[in-house]
């Protein structure tokens, strides 16, 4: 390894006065204060959230108001703090839904133990969970802080997609495969 | 005034003493809160901006104002101060550690008295100084009571018997000490030059004041400041290390002392510390103004007394004592105001010195520098004035 030996020069004496360098930060500072404050005021002011952040986990429901969620468990499994506790449901046949057969009875998620990794989102084959933009969650007792189904899917909203699995699967069922 | 001049004279007194205290208390409180904007502007910081009082928020314009300046902070501070918890720890000396920031105020509070603020002409045409005790001794009093506050410090270290607040007080009072000499020594060109020889001899505030008030651009009715920089400069940087002000804040140096003398102190007795820095610093930015830059006169050159007589041309009042007065306050409020930005400025730009460089600067720069000084001006001023 080459040694490079860098030699200090000694202190001019305008330095060891210390006066220039403290009329130089003087400047920097009074230049600072004129300028608008870098902060924001947050209540009021909120920041931008970037596109892909990993906020709270929220349930979504399909543009017909689905719920996307068919209580398959596995985001329950690879949840690595334990968080999501699902109760699994059936749906029943005459409903509209019916050959969807299955849904949440009951979808806790502890945001008090949930750490955000986002691997509920990443195994879930049904894209019903999906980590948005909220991030401010707050509560005066530990059962507060449980989301529950309904304020899941009040945080979550309607996803926006355009596949329609399950009707095209209903549709196949009925007028045979189109393949 | 009559009336007030005939009332006896320790009702005088009081009333002049709770003058200083309902004037200068909220003064140096409102400092508090114009270090926290100040220090908030330069880190590039809104701060303090939410508190009001709920039943003045439906005024327009001048509320929201008043509560982005942090204006009603200052009072939730003040009254937090006044009704929380003030604990006295276990292990102190309770005489000395309730004494201590007792002591921290009465000289912030005794100085004021003897610093002129304003002057007005009477009706005989005489300048008279607007002061609280136009004694004759002037800057040596404020010296010697303001020395007085390295006490306060000594006995708060002492009393609170632990080592933190023991090692800021040593150090704090090694520094005040100090840096006295440099200050003492780089104000005596200034005496030397006002005690013109075959004069009255004085060492008051208002005299000194007098001298800066030629009128026009002859050198010897300049501010002081200009034909004496060397001293002025002295005199600021001891300033700062008699105020214990960043970056001479080694009673506090909350780096490697967590609070310095004021650690073991809460509520309202650290308050009153708080409130005696503030002061210490308004007076001493008072004294610097009056010594080096021509008190209540507006410009070098240009004495209040000029601009008065001038105004009367303009508006009638003008001549009027009380109209000279507030308006030679004004003056020396600005000034005195715009050298405690220049503190909290400061304070926010530099660095902390270390101990041994602050031991230094005072002994081997400083005091050489002052003693050089006051030699260079006394031979000058025996070849002008002769």
């Amino acid at each position: 390894m080459a040694v490079i030996p860098v030699s200090r020069k000694p202190l001019s004496f305008a330095e060891r006065t210390y006066i220039p360098q403290i009329l130089g930060g003087l400047k920097i500072t009074f230049k600072r204060m004129l300028k608008p404050a870098e902060t924001m005021e947050y209540p009021e002011q909120r920041p931008e959230i970037p596109k892909h952040y990993r906020g709270v986990p929220t349930l979504v429901k399909d543009p017909n108001g689905r719920e996307k969620c068919v209580s398959c468990q596995l985001c329950e499994f690879v949840c690595p703090p334990k968080a999501i506790r699902i109760t699994p449901g059936e749906i029943p046949l005459d409903a509209p839904t019916g050959h969807v057969e299955k849904a949440p009875q009951a979808f806790d998620i502890d945001m008090l133990r949930c750490i955000y990794c986002g691997l509920c989102q990443e195994v879930c084959p049904e894209e019903a969970i999906f980590l948005q933009n909220q991030y401010s969650m707050t509560g005066y007792t530990r059962a507060e802080m449980v989301n529950h189904k309904d304020r899941l899917y009040e945080l979550g909203g309607t996803l926006p997609d355009q596949h329609h699995k399950w009707d095209k699967k209903k549709a196949a069922e009925e007028h045979g495969n189109a393949h | 005034m009559d009336f007030f001049f005939q009332l006896p004279l320790w009702i005088q007194g009081i009333a002049k003493g709770l003058a200083v205290i309902a004037v200068l208390f909220p003064l140096a409180a409102a400092c508090s809160m114009a270090e926290r904007k100040i220090s908030a502007w330069i880190q590039g910081r809104p701060g303090p901006n939410r508190t009001v009082v709920p039943w003045l928020a439906w005024i327009p314009i001048i509320v929201p104002f008043l509560q982005r300046l942090g204006v009603f902070q200052l009072a939730a501070d003040g009254g937090k101060f006044v009704f929380k918890e003030d604990p006295v720890p276990g292990h102190v000396n309770k005489l000395y550690f309730i004494a201590a920031p007792v002591l921290a105020m009465i000289p912030a509070l005794t100085t004021i008295t003897i610093v002129p603020f304003g002057a007005y002409l009477n009706d005989v045409g005489q300048l008279v100084p607007i002061v609280l005790a136009n004694v004759d001794i002037g800057l040596l009093a404020v010296l010697a009571i303001s020395s007085l506050g390295v006490y306060s410090v000594i006995l708060a270290g002492w009393a609170s018997n632990s080592k933190y607040p023991f090692l800021g007080s040593i150090r704090a009072s090694a520094q005040l000490i100090s840096y006295e000499l440099s200050m003492t020594l780089s104000v005596l060109p200034v005496f030397l030059w006002v005690n013109a020889p075959g004069g009255q001899g004085t060492l008051s505030l208002f005299d000194v004041v007098q001298v800066q008030s030629g009128q026009g651009f002859h050198f010897d009715s300049l501010w002081l400041g200009l034909w004496m920089p060397v001293s002025a400069f002295i005199f600021l940087v001891a300033l700062f290390a008699e105020t214990n002000r960043q970056p001479f804040d080694m009673a506090e140096s909350e780096a490697d002392l967590v609070g310095g003398f004021h650690t073991e102190y809460g509520a309202f007795k650290w308050s009153l510390f708080f409130v005696a820095e503030y002061a210490h610093m308004i007076v001493g930015s008072g004294v610097f103004t009056l010594l080096f830059l021509g008190g209540w006169n507006p410009l070098p050159g240009l004495p209040l007394t000029t601009v008065v007589h001038g105004l009367q041309h303009w508006i009638s009042f003008a001549g009027h004592p009380l109209f000279m007065g507030v308006l030679g306050i004004l003056i020396f409020l600005g000034k005195v105001g715009f050298f405690i930005f220049f503190f909290m400025w400061v304070r926010w730009t530099l660095p902390r010195f270390r101990y041994d460089q602050i031991m230094k600067i005072g002994w081997q720069k400083l005091l050489p520098l002052s003693i050089g000084n006051l030699i260079f001006y006394a031979l000058l001023i025996a070849l002008i004035q002769k």
